[in-house]
């Protein structure tokens, strides 16, 4: 029995320094972001956070539009998450509960794309947004993602487990069409998988950044690239790099700070069935 | 999905309203039969539009000088792959990105099989472990870059004082292949270590109790459980953990980028520029019909890698059993 005690007192250390290094370089990233650039010079660098951040702060919005940025990311990642939540929960509810031809091919190509690399048909997915003279504009980072083969493949997981049958056949002998399941059985019953995958989809939007970057321009930007201009052109300035760098990542970070457990619960109920 | 629901309910028939009847049967099973294809039909054109089509055009396009600049493509066959085939870049660019991705995969697996194995037990602050755990990966890739560029600073930077003060000399991160690759390795473990380890866990947590309980009876170790026990049974778990981190490492883009500090060249030597940034490289020089030739050697790779993956666990398989 004892020995068992100190296996437990063993892993909580291993778990704690873990946790130690997993945080510190966001913490770092703090401390560099409320200093100012001669301090980091000095030996020992400085630890603790700085008084500085709000200067940094507004150094970086005189330097990128990045309230347009924040503004362009809220908009988009939103937009994204909403679409991406409904087309899901529908194309997961048939593949999950209503019988057609063909139901299993698709399912599988549906699979089968999330196997795919991005980066396999970005230049005519560039050169299609050039002749839809969507270049520069938003809905060349909107309209690509409205909907994915993860959030169909995650919802008809879900549903084939979640949605009994017997409420849909009683919705039927109601006399309830397709729709009308969709609307009253449905969606009552995806909305917590829904849920997270919503707030998945919305980090990988407010996340993604080779596409934005390639089809954005500095002037009309996602936070990521308003990000990435600021650590291109600004090399030497640790402090506004770090300070808009902090920006971008806060809002985030506190949202999972208290999502965090739904989250978590949505990617590992994945990953079984993954 | 074993069970479905009835395909349509019988109308009760009655003589006198038959042709309205008609008329609601109709409309049933318009909907019963329709509705399913509606609800896929976003998806799959969508897909369509800008996955399918955009892949087999790549193939289209990499067989073509094509320039942005230029309204005419001429059809060149194969010479964009004959001249990627022999380009020392692109050979360089492969190595790159096989190092980096080898340097940061194999470690962050077994820390990630280690980490779960460790959280899978009954622990206090369970959920606050996890969180941090899955914090690096809520972090955005160029979040991360711009904070290990600092930590991996040659005069400045946070890993270096730590080293001075032990009286080693301080490293230039940046100029030396291997250093380099460590450095953006470190990035990639750092931010995708904990996602893994929860995939991990997740399955873990599936493999029966009683096995562990019959093998703490005949007294084997913790570790000998995790390889005797864990690993066989989550195997194919394991599998999914290292396709996802092969496909992901074959595209690492945003980390020698701005590691570099936005050079497309990936430091001065080339050093550590991946495919992704010899892609983009390319690609910024409006290339078209090259840089597409490209991504299909990336996603030809990809499928190599992905195939040996599937027949080595497959192997193992066999060989356990």
């Amino acid at each position: 029995m004892n020995g068992r005690r100190v296996g437990n007192r063993l892993t909580y250390l291993t778990l704690t320094a873990v946790a130690f290094f997993f945080t510190i370089p966001l913490y770092y990233s703090i401390v560099v972001a409320s200093r100012d650039n001669a301090s980091l010079a000095s030996v020992p660098p400085p630890l603790f956070p700085g008084g500085n951040f709000f200067e940094n702060v507004s150094r970086v919005f005189d330097t990128v539009p990045f309230g347009l940025a924040m503004l362009n990311s809220v908009f988009v990642a939103g937009l994204i998450s909403i679409s991406v939540m409904f087309f899901s929960t529908l194309a997961g509810f048939a593949f999950a509960k209503l019988p057609f031809r063909g139901r299993n091919i698709l399912l599988l190509m549906t699979v089968g794309t999330m196997m795919v690399p991005t980066l396999a048909g970005i230049i005519p997915l560039y050169i299609l947004m050039v002749k839809l003279e969507w270049v520069g504009s938003l809905y060349a980072v909107i309209v690509p993602a409205l909907v994915n083969a993860f959030g169909v493949f995650f919802m008809t997981q879900y549903l084939s487990r979640a949605l009994p049958t017997e409420l849909l056949e009683a919705g039927r002998v109601d006399g309830c069409t397709t729709w009308g399941l969709v609307w009253h059985v449905v969606f009552p019953a995806a909305r917590p998988a829904a849920a997270v995958l919503g707030m998945l989809t919305f980090m990988t939007a407010w996340n993604d950044y080779l596409w934005p970057l390639m089809v954005l321009t500095p002037e009309n930007p996602t936070v990521q690239v308003a990000l990435s201009t600021l650590a291109a052109g600004y090399v030497n300035d640790y402090v506004m790099g770090l300070a808009g760098t902090a920006l971008g990542t806060l809002p985030l970070v506190i949202v999972f700070a208290f999502l965090g457990k739904h989250i978590i619960g949505g990617i590992m109920q994945g990953a079984v069935k993954g | 999905m074993a069970t479905r629901a009835p395909e349509r309910a019988a109308p009760p028939r009655r003589p006198g309203g038959k042709r309205r009847l008609n008329a609601r049967h109709w409309r049933h099973a318009v909907d019963v039969k329709a509705s399913p294809y509606a609800y896929v039909a976003p998806f799959f054109l969508l897909f369509c539009a800008f996955g399918l089509f955009p892949i087999g055009y790549t193939l289209w396009v990499s067989l073509h000088e094509w320039t942005l600049l230029k309204d005419e493509h001429t059809f060149v066959g194969l010479e964009n792959f004959r001249v990627l085939l022999t380009d020392s870049y692109f050979w360089n660019a492969t190595y790159n990105t096989l190092s980096i991705g080898v340097l940061s995969m194999v470690p962050q697996l077994l820390l990630a099989l280690w980490l779960a194995h460790l959280l899978n037990r009954p622990l206090r602050a369970q959920n606050f472990f996890r969180i941090t755990l899955l914090l690096p990966n809520v972090t955005s890739v160029v979040a991360v870059v711009v904070i290990f560029s600092q930590i991996f600073g040659r005069d400045f930077g946070l890993i270096n004082w730590v080293i001075t003060s032990f009286g080693f000399e301080g490293v230039a991160w940046r100029d030396g292949t291997l250093s380099s690759h460590l450095a953006i390795s470190t990035m990639i473990m750092w931010r995708w270590t904990g996602y893994n380890a929860l995939i991990l866990l997740a399955a873990m947590q599936a493999v029966p109790r009683e096995l562990y309980e019959a093998a703490t009876i005949d007294g084997a170790s913790s570790s000998t459980q995790l390889r005797k026990i864990t690993v066989p049974m989550i195997r194919p778990t394991i599998a999914f953990v290292v396709i996802t981190s092969t496909i992901g490492s074959m595209q690492i883009f945003a980390e020698p980028l701005l590691f570099g500090a936005y050079t497309l060249t990936g430091g001065q030597d080339r050093q550590y520029q991946t495919l992704s940034l010899f892609f983009y490289e390319n690609y910024m020089r409006l290339d078209f019909g090259f840089s597409s030739a490209i991504s299909w050697m990336i996603f030809i790779f990809i499928l190599i890698i992905a195939g040996i993956n599937f027949l080595l666990t497959n192997r193992m398989k066999g060989s356990v059993r």
